[in-house]
């Protein structure tokens, strides 16, 4: 019974099937070549569809039937609906009444709206879930509930693993804002406009069978369409596809805390005094209120220096909006609006451009975007001695969040980390991550209030702050400090079964979460 | 005491950093622990074993203990038990944690007082990063910030915070309440390498005289080196009459305050962004001070939103001769720091007069001249004042005289 494991290049245990499925360990950055072709899926025919291109069936019951539902298919659906979104839980609960079993969910990311899919896999009608874990979804299978073994991606090892054929989609269900009844699909328009649809185009292109669910059937042609009807199966219209202020809040909230305004006043200062903040600077940053503030304070250097950033990479946000409108940024590449302004810019904007992750994030493509930023602002819920970060399990042990396109993005050229020290009691910077997301080599800087450390391998980083007054410490030091200001935690206990694996963008398993002791 | 069952802390929603505790005492049955943690897992056993050391401490050896905990640090878990044990049982043992060796650093009568931060002293998450806004000093309220109930438990989490909590070389400072409860108060900082004590609400040298004499008996008692210094806070009408006497009637005053919200309600106007209404206590305050040979410092500013009101509030205090100003907000501390350093052109001024000092020493002049203005010594003393402010300030490098070639016309 027991599954054979080996220890991977990263020095952790991980095994060598995961779901009866053969894996291959991790074997270091840019080490693993895949060989092969692309997958490709079934080959489809007009003599199949109406001529007159009207593919709307009168319910998601039909089509999913139409489709061909049954034990132990793949449905994936994508999260452009965030925490607002109506359509994934409802595809689990017709599955459960029509008493199909062992489905596998592969989600681009999951929200806290999406509980109650916990219900469908203690009723066996969902397997695993094959995506990210949250709040209580982690907590279920951090305590081992799940049935089948969750496999946790990049949002660009998701691309991977369709193109590459780890994942064959059996049907993609593919929320949109505004489609007509070819299939055409975009993410403006209507009452649950969301923005962009980038998530969902691998999915329309490689799943056996696509539906497009809308709540805004607009007359052919929906142009630009970022779901293409070519790819569609079925159209099915429904009264509401999300809850509107729940897939993008108003307003991205800037933070009000002192202590994380006081982080991101010494990321911008650490940008602009080591040299890489200036003229033409590519960069992305987040939607957290700490990535805001930077994003603010780093606007305001840009304007007092008379620079313009190239382009910025979205998730994009009021923040960059304005920088894109006062002329400081040349182009927005989004993948994901998250507020209402960004949405609204996506719209009117022609320099605010839908640039799918597909394009943005893939490993296994003739190069992507990410090796191109200059600056990547990312968050991690522990970092190590030796940088590596973790992103998916809180100190814990439980499983709380998912990769994003965290993995993705560590693949910059200046990957800089701004953190507390400590949350409520429990340190940031830790000996050894619990488990292990990005490999510390791609991790070149940790920002926090008691100081900022820099990898020892970015000597040219180190050089150039070397007399800026910034207050540098080795990221030993931050970790005693941590630990004499919060004590020493205790570790988790772990189970030996494993209850997620972590794959690395190129596939390769990087990492395993363990079943917590109870 | 009979009393058998206390309560100390805080919790509830947006509680964080903190813990409440509930003690009963009971007869048998040991130490019963009902202990619900956000950090259970990784802090759950060494949060009993503390709270277990500290009632072994007081000879508890029956008591149910409820706790709440939203992440308290250890310093406050065991204020906060402290503070429950002391409810119920009568003992003038302290549970001291350990002092942080960082924390022992000495003060200095003429150092710069341009910021101090407020605290409020019965919240800890306030405090654990209160050091990091380069204010010039924190100020850990046991006064005006703490609830009337909560003052006792406010003391000891104070105390606590004095040994455990760094803060980063700003100035050590404690307010201490009014009378005899900020005699007591003393008790609990002195011995704990307090820099300053602010006596709220003065009107009297006698006030003065009282804190005084307890300070120098706590620190006999304690064999204590340190300095400890004063600041006394003149908010009532009578006290801006006495300021003068006040100001001088002790040696351990560095510095005195005005309180305008106190003091704008004992006049019976209302106090407005311009101040025109305690413009007379302020420069009355400012002339107190400049005679007895110390800082006047100015009230705090109340609106923490507009930075370009409180902005223009320092300039005009400082054009009053107020030397610094109190905090509310990490977020006021910049900009009052900048208000009150020195501009550029009154550095380049400096600058240049400090230089043809030198030069005029070395050629063994007695009479300094820049270009052909005559300069008096009080001008020279004045502008070196301002060129080491600009240089502590990191206005200027520390070597600036080998920086810039000197003028040699």
């Amino acid at each position: 019974m027991a599954i054979p494991t080996t220890i991977n290049a990263a020095g952790r245990e991980v095994p060598l099937e995961v779901n009866g499925k053969p894996v291959i360990p991790f074997k270091g950055v840019g080490k693993h070549k895949p060989f092969g072709n692309k997958y490709g899926p079934p080959i489809p025919s007009c003599s199949d569809f109406p001529d007159d291109g009207n593919k709307v069936v009168p319910t998601l019951e039909e089509a999913l039937l139409r489709c061909g539902i049954r034990d132990g298919m793949t449905i994936s659906t994508h999260h452009h609906l965030r925490d607002g979104d109506l359509i994934s839980n409802r595809i689990f609960e017709l599955a459960s009444v029509m008493g199909v079993k062992d489905l596998v969910w592969f989600p681009s990311a999951s929200f806290p709206c999406n509980d109650p899919v916990i219900r469908y896999l203690e009723d066996g009608t969902i397997n695993r879930i094959e995506g990210s874990m949250n709040g209580p979804l982690g907590r279920f299978v951090s305590e081992g509930k799940m049935k089948g073994t969750a496999v946790l991606r990049s949002h660009g090892g998701r691309v991977q693993a369709i193109q590459d054929g780890d994942v064959k989609i059996d049907i993609a269900v593919l929320a949109a804002p505004s489609a007509d009844a070819f299939g055409n699909a975009r993410g403006t328009g209507g009452k649950s406009a969301c923005g962009v649809l980038g998530y969902a185009k691998a999915d329309s292109m490689y799943a056996d069978k696509v539906i497009v669910v809308t709540d805004n059937l607009v007359d052919l042609p929906c142009f630009p369409a970022e779901i293409e009807g070519n790819y569609v199966d079925y159209v099915v219209v429904v009264d509401r596809i999300g809850i509107p202020e729940k897939i993008v809040s108003g307003t991205t909230q800037i933070t009000k805390s002192p202590d994380r305004l006081l982080i991101a006043e010494l990321t911008a200062s650490f940008l602009e005094k080591s040299g890489i903040l200036k003229d033409g600077v590519t960069m992305q940053a987040g939607a957290g209120g700490t990535s805001l503030a930077i994003a603010v304070f780093v606007h305001g250097i840009l304007k007092s220096k008379g620079w313009k950033s190239k382009f910025g990479f979205g998730g994009s946000t009021k923040y960059m909006v304005e920088m894109l409108e006062q002329g400081q940024m040349g182009y927005i590449l989004d993948a994901q609006a998250f507020d209402l302004d960004a949405v609204l810019s996506v719209s009117r904007n022609p320099n605010h451009i839908p640039y799918p992750v597909f394009n943005a994030y893939n490993y296994h493509s003739k190069g992507n975007l990410t090796t191109m930023m200059d600056i990547m602002i990312l968050g991690a819920t522990e970092v190590d001695l030796n940088f590596n970060g973790n992103v998916v399990t809180h100190s814990d042990g439980y499983l709380l969040h998912g990769i994003g396109g965290w993995q993705n993005c560590l693949h910059a050229r200046n990957v800089i980390l701004p953190l507390p020290l400590f949350r409520d009691r429990i340190p940031v910077i830790v000996d050894e991550v619990t488990t292990l997301c990005g490999p510390g080599e791609l991790i070149d800087v940790i920002i926090t209030e008691r100081g900022i450390a820099i990898n020892p391998r970015r000597t040219d980083l180190i050089e150039s702050v070397r007399n800026s007054g910034l207050p540098l410490r080795t990221i030993k030091e931050l970790k005693d400090e941590a630990e004499r200001i919060c004590g020493r935690p205790a570790k988790p206990v772990f189970d030996d079964k494993i209850v997620a694996a972590i794959k690395w963008v190129d596939g390769t398993v990087i990492d395993v979460v363990r079943k917590l002791k109870q | 005491m009979n009393n058998r069952l206390a309560v100390s802390g805080n919790s509830g929603p947006k509680v964080r950093s903190d813990c409440q505790m509930e003690l009963e005492l009971t007869d048998d049955g040991g130490i019963v622990f009902d202990l619900k943690s956000k950090v259970m897992l990784l802090y759950g056993e060494s949060i009993k074993n503390q709270c277990l050391e500290i009632l072994e401490f007081y000879g508890i050896r029956n008591a149910i203990l409820k706790i709440t905990d939203s992440g308290a640090l250890p310093f406050v878990i065991s204020a906060r038990i402290e503070a429950a044990v002391k409810q119920l049982v009568d003992s003038d043992k302290e549970f001291l944690p350990e002092i942080h060796e960082d924390n022992k650093y000495p003060s200095k009568r003429d150092r710069f007082r341009f910021s101090r931060l407020y605290v409020p002293g019965n919240t800890p998450s306030m405090m654990i990063n209160a050091g990091l806004h380069s204010a010039d000093g924190i100020i850990l309220d046991l006064e005006d910030s703490v609830a009337p109930e909560k003052k006792d438990e406010a003391r000891i989490l104070v105390r606590n915070a004095l040994r455990q909590i760094c803060f980063y070389g700003a100035e050590r400072m404690v307010r201490i309440n009014q009378g005899e409860r900020g005699l007591k108060d003393l008790e609990y900082v002195i011995p704990h390498y307090v820099n300053l004590i602010l006596i709220p609400k003065c009107e009297s040298k006698e006030e003065v005289k009282r804190v005084e004499s307890k300070i120098n008996e706590l620190r006999n008692l304690y064999h204590i080196d340190n300095e400890v210094y004063l600041m006394p806070i003149i908010e009532s009408a009578a006290g801006v009459e006495m300021s003068f006497e006040i100001a001088r009637s002790s040696d351990m005053i560095v510095a005195i305050a005005i309180g305008l919200e106190d003091l704008t309600a004992d006049l019976g106007v209302t106090r407005t962004k311009e101040g025109s209404e305690t413009l007379y206590a302020r420069m009355r305050i400012v002339n107190a001070a400049k005679a007895a040979g110390i800082q006047p410092i100015d009230s705090v500013f109340s609106d923490i939103g507009d930075m370009e009101a409180l902005r223009l509030n320092v300039l005009s205090s400082k054009s009053l001769g107020f030397e610094g100003m109190g905090c509310i907000h990490p977020r006021q501390v910049p900009v009052v720091r900048q208000g009150f350093a020195p501009g550029p052109e009154e550095i380049e001024k400096s600058r240049k007069i400090v230089l043809a000092y030198d030069e005029a020493r070395r050629n063994g002049l007695g009479v300094v001249a820049l270009g052909t203005k005559m300069i008096d010594q009080p001008v020279v003393a004045r502008a070196q004042r301002t060129v080491d402010l600009a240089v502590s300030l990191g206005l200027m490098p520390g070597d600036w005289k080998n920086d810039v070639p000197i003028e040699t016309e």
